[in-house]
Order: C-alpha cells, then structure tokens, then sequence
C-alpha cells in the first residue's frame, strides 16, 4: 500500500485520537437521536440542523466576548425551548403517523433552519476561537488541541447525567414509561404529550450542547447539518435504541472510520465516505436479516 | 363505455396538440416549459415508487444525475478526449459539428436511459430489501454519496462542474434550441405517460399495489415480490436517467451537488409533487407537479432569497396537512367520480361508531 499513513505510524495514532475523541461528540447527537427515536417514533432528519444552530448560538456568545465554553451551558438551555417550540407546532401533528411522514416533515424543518441560519449568520465557514493550546504528545509528533479533550471530557458528563437523570428523576420515569408503552402510560396518569414535548426539548438540548461544542473543534456553516443526522442515524441502528455503552462505542467507531477514510481517500471524499457507509450498514443487517427471513423493523 | 373512451380520446389529443403548439403560443417560457415537462416524469416515475409499491425513495435523484452526467460525458467522449475536455472548461478548444452534436446527444441519451436502468437493477436486490423508512434513508444515503463522490472525480470536472457541449454553432439561435429541447422533453413525456398508464392498466400494477399493502401477503400469495421490485426500480431508473439527459443539455452546466444529485431541490421537489397531486393516482403526479411549478415559478421571484424557507415551510405543510394530496382529496369529497360505490347504510354505521 502506498499511502502515508501506513508509512507513518505516528499518523495512525493521530488519526485514532482524533476519531475517538470526535466519536464521542457523535455519539452524544446520536443519544439524543436515540431518545426521541424511541419514546416518540419519529426520525428526526432536522437533528444535524439543530446540532448547528447549537454551535451558532454558542459562536454568538463568543462574538459578545463571552468565552465560547459556556456555549455548553446556554446554547442546550435556549435548543430545550426551542425543541418545545418545534414540538408545538410541526412534529405533535407528525408523532402517530407513519414514519416517512416523519422523515418529510423534518426535511422540511431542515430546510428551513439551514435557510435562516444561512440568513442571519451568512455562509461563510466559522470557528469558535476557545484559545485552549494544544497538548504535544510522543515527542511533539501527534497534535491534541485541548478543545477536543475538552469537549469529549463535556460530552461524557453531560450524557452520564441525563442517564441518572433518566434512571432517578419523575419525568425520566414518566418518559421511560411512555417509550416502553404511551398507551398504559396514559392510562396511568401520565401527560403524554408534555412527555413527548420534553423528549423533543432534550433532543434538542443535547443537540445544543453538542453543538456548542462542535463550535469550539470543528467549523460551523450553515449546511453541513445533514451528514450529523446521518451519522447518529447509523450510530443509532448500529447500536440499537435504549443501548446506551453501544451507542458510545459505535460513536467511536464511527470516529475513527471517518478519520482513517479521510487519510486513506482523502479529504474530498469524507462525507461521500461517510453516506456510503450507511448504505453498507443498512444492506450488510439486510442480508443478515433475510436469512432467517426477517427484516429491518 | 364507450362514450368514456371518446371523452378520453377527446382529451388525450386535446392536451397533444396543446403540447404541441405550447413553444408557439408561450414561446417565452419554452425553458420553463421543458422544465415543466421533466418535473412530470419525475413526478410520475417516482410515484410508481412511492405511491404504487410504496416505496418511499429519495434516491431516484441518482439515476437523474447519473443521465445528466453519461448523456454529457458520452456526447463528449464520442468525439473529443474527456479529461482535457474537463480540463479546459468545455468548448474552448473543442467545437461540435452539428452532425457530431445530435449524434452525441443521441447516443448519449440512449446509454443514459440504459445504464441508470442497469444500476437500478444490480444494486435493486441490495437496496429494496429494506423497507419503510430504512429504504428512505438508505436511498437518501445514495443520493447524497453520489454527489459527492461526483464531486472528488476529476474526469467528469470534479468540484469545478462540467460543461455539456453547447448548440451546434451553426443553428445556434435560442429559438431553435428551446424547441429542440422542449419537444426532446414533450416526447419524453408522451413516452411516460403512456407507459404509466399502460402500467396501469396492468397485472404490475396491481402486484405493485399488493407489495405496498402487505408485502408478506404479497409473498404467501405466491408474488415474487423481489423480481417485480426490482423492474419497478428500473422502470422509473430509465425514465429518471432520460430526463436527467435532456436536463443536461438544457441547463448547459453540471455541478455534483447542486445540478445534477441535487437531493436537496430536485430529490425533494419530486417527492413532494407526488404527494401534493395524490400518490397512487395516474393524474396525481401530472397536477401535483404543473401545480408546483406554477407556484414555484410565481413565487420564487416574488420572495427572492426566501424561496427555501417557503419551501421548507411549503413541505412540512402539505406533508403534515394534506398527505392524501389533492386526488386524494378530491377521491374523499366526489367518491362517485371515482368509480367508487358507497354504501349509504355502511356510511351511516361508520359515523355512529365515531
């Protein structure tokens, strides 16, 4: 093989480092996919969108001087309302239905947010300066900047609260409730509505975070939501709904596969990398599943 | 019976000859025109998908790319190097004779028809043993990964586009170009329709329908649901790889992303004609897709710079309010018209049930 990278082993290391620390970023979006995926059923093709506009409120505050790390406490507070608000008005309408009207009605929301995000930040590609220096490790040959460990460290914290807040709390009961039946939950006094709202509003929360978070390692702009929506997409059917060790180690895995196809096939075809492996995910279960004549449900 | 015939007859030649005539009369709209009449393939082909097996695809955009990008490469490589084609930004350094154009083209689209048809049916087996929304999401994946794939490789102009040969220089007046490609297009057209409806009047499409009810059922019935799945695939495959070789030609300019696997306009446009005009439903797609292009046309110089948001908005609208779309609507309201007998007394027991 003639590629750099397997010259270089100082590369892999870099490349493996960097993928886990970003697989744990995913897997925080897919959590939030997860979630609303089973308590409510839906397919929420706007969650890359929203991870987005997490990352532009969080820029925001960097832009009144504030320092963007505290994007990761203000950005999920206002994406929770904003999650609400969503919820209020398109998808209580799209909960019961079939699944695909689901897929169309947050394309729809999808386009939307990237357009007015497109409108009152411009398209320009944005970075959140966090000025966190940079960790040199093996004699200075591999690059950690902070921000990543930072955000990885945020991202790891902020989903081991929401499980005990899932485990402990009454509403977390009430939502657990729902996603295992909505129709006994019901039965037994539980607003399933304000459930379904609030699932949304923490999807949209984590979102927010993990956005913010994104402000600070990577670049914002205002179309690149989709590829996040369709990895927590596969990380979610990689891992199955409700598996929560699963879902963080297929984010890692994701991580580090992107890494690697980056260096390997270069950065032009990463996202292209990324889309086709959905598709190789989805036929690989399919063949599996047909052998014993059963398929994706 | 009949008499129904002669009404359609009466119909069919009437829009024919409007057809026909349509470059005379609004012979400044003869671009929108041709656009008109792609958007109504693509709206038919897809509701043979997403209406009749009810397969909901968003990944008949690569067979419209992947004709936009064999008709101009073909129409190009018959004649002249590709690469150095691409290199220099199309018609610099090579001229197509008119003769060396039509054959090109022709040639051209031919292939585009046949291979998108091909490729439907090699990766059908794969793909279509998914279902619901897992098939959405993994022919939206396809969408997407062509593009962008299109875009990384450097013989077809990569990031930079590609430049389909211009009208040959000797007719090259905008006139004769605009008619050249909205009769290409209306012949297109003709071509669906009639073979729509020959589907429709067929066996095929009431496996199809069988499959979009109750695939299981479907199978213990004795239907290889496989087989019929993957020829539905591919006949929308032929149609979609042809509209997107006039498209082509037409727009003159192909980008990866933003012209030819363009998922995030075309992909959904046509989609969303289908449902506005009524899935399942022959006229469906043909009134959803004039509708929309009417009102895209008319709005969108109107709201300049806001067109996605109002189609964004447009979607989730239609998509959460009116699923059934307009034949479905009409079908709710005017059941007669439809052929269908309702009993009054069923009528009646169902609304005291409610």
């Amino acid at each position: 093989m003639d590629f750099l990278i397997f010259k270089a082993p100082m590369l892999m290391v870099q490349a493996s480092l960097d993928g886990i620390l970003l697989g744990i970023l995913f897997a925080l979006i897919a959590y939030g996919m997860a979630l609303q995926w089973g308590v409510m059923n839906i397919i929420n093709i706007a969650q890359g969108d929203l991870v987005i506009l997490g990352g532009y409120i969080a820029y925001t505050i960097y832009l009144w001087g504030i320092h963007p790390a505290w994007g990761v406490i203000i950005s999920p507070i206002i994406m929770f309302f904003v999650g609400w608000g969503l919820y209020k008005l398109v998808i209580n309408k799209v909960v019961d239905r079939d699944l695909f009207i689901s897929i169309l009605a947050t394309f729809g929301i999808a386009i939307v947010f990237q357009q007015l995000m497109n409108f009152i930040f411009g398209a320009d590609v944005v970075v959140a300066q966090s000025e966190y220096g940079t960790t040199m490790l093996f004699d200075n040959s591999v690059t950690l900047p902070n921000s990543k460990i930072f955000s990885a460290f945020i991202s790891v914290l902020y989903a081991v609260a929401l499980v005990i807040y899932m485990k402990k709390s009454r509403l977390g009961r009430a939502i657990r409730a729902t996603a295992q039946n909505a129709r006994a939950a019901k039965i037994l006094g539980v607003d399933t509505e304000k459930v379904y709202a609030a699932t949304f509003g923490i999807n949209a929360a984590l979102c927010g975070i993990a956005g913010a978070l994104i402000s600070i390692t990577l670049t914002l702009h205002p179309y690149v939501g989709l590829p996040y929506t369709v990895r927590s997409f596969m990380i979610v059917i990689v891992a199955g709904l409700g598996n929560l060790p699963a879902v963080a180690v297929s984010g890692m895995g994701l991580g580090l596969f992107e890494e690697f196809a980056d260096y390997i096939l270069g950065t032009e075809f990463r996202i292209g990398a990324v889309f086709m492996l959905l598709v190789f995910i989805l036929v690989y279960r399919r063949f599996k599943l047909s052998k014993k004549r059963e398929y994706l449900k | 019976m009949n008499k129904v015939k002669q009404k359609d007859l009466i119909l069919y030649s009437g829009l024919i000859i409007l057809g026909l005539a349509a470059p005379y009369l609004f012979s400044a709209f003869k671009v929108q025109l041709t656009y008109l009449c792609v958007l109504i393939v693509l709206a038919m082909t897809w509701n043979l998908q997403g209406g009749e097996m009810g397969y909901n695809t968003f990944g008949n955009i690569l067979f419209y790319g992947l004709g936009m990008y064999l008709t101009a490469s073909v129409q190009v490589g018959m004649f002249f190097p590709l690469a150095e084609w691409t290199e220099s930004g199309g018609e610099k350094t090579f001229v197509h004779t008119t003769a060396q154009y039509f054959q090109g083209i022709g040639v051209g689209l031919l292939i585009s028809a046949i291979v998108p048809a091909i490729i439907a049916g090699a990766i059908g087996y794969a793909i279509l043993g998914l279902r619901g929304h897992y098939f959405a999401i993994c022919t939206l994946g396809l969408g997407i990964a062509a593009g962008e794939i299109a875009g990384g490789i450097e013989i077809i102009g990569a990031g930079q586009g590609f430049t389909t040969p211009p009208f040959p220089a000797e007719i090259a007046d905008t006139e004769a170009r605009g008619k050249f490609f909205y009769f290409l297009s209306f012949a297109l057209l003709v071509g669906t329709f009639v073979f729509v409806k020959y589907i429709y009047g067929s066996r095929f499409r009431l496996i199809l329908n069988a499959i979009r009810d109750n695939e299981d059922k479907a199978e213990a019935m004795g239907i290889q649901t496989m087989k019929y799945k993957i020829v539905g695939w591919m006949c929308s495959a032929f149609f979609c790889g042809l509209a997107g070789g006039i498209m082509g030609g037409l727009i003159g300019y192909i980008d990866s992303t933003d012209v030819a696997f363009d998922g995030r306009e075309m992909g959904v446009f046509m989609v969303l004609m289908a449902i506005l005009g009524g899935k399942g439903t022959l006229w469906g797609p043909v009134i959803g897709a004039t509708l929309f292009h009417f009102f895209k046309e008319g709005l969108w110089t109107l709201i300049l710079g806001w067109q996605y948001v109002a189609l964004g908005v447009l979607i989730v609208v239609i998509v959460v309010y009116f699923p059934e779309g307009l034949m479905g609507w009409l079908r709710e309201k005017y059941p007669e018209r439809f052929g269908e007998v309702i009993d009054e007394k069923d009528r009646k027991a169902q609304v005291e049930l409610k």
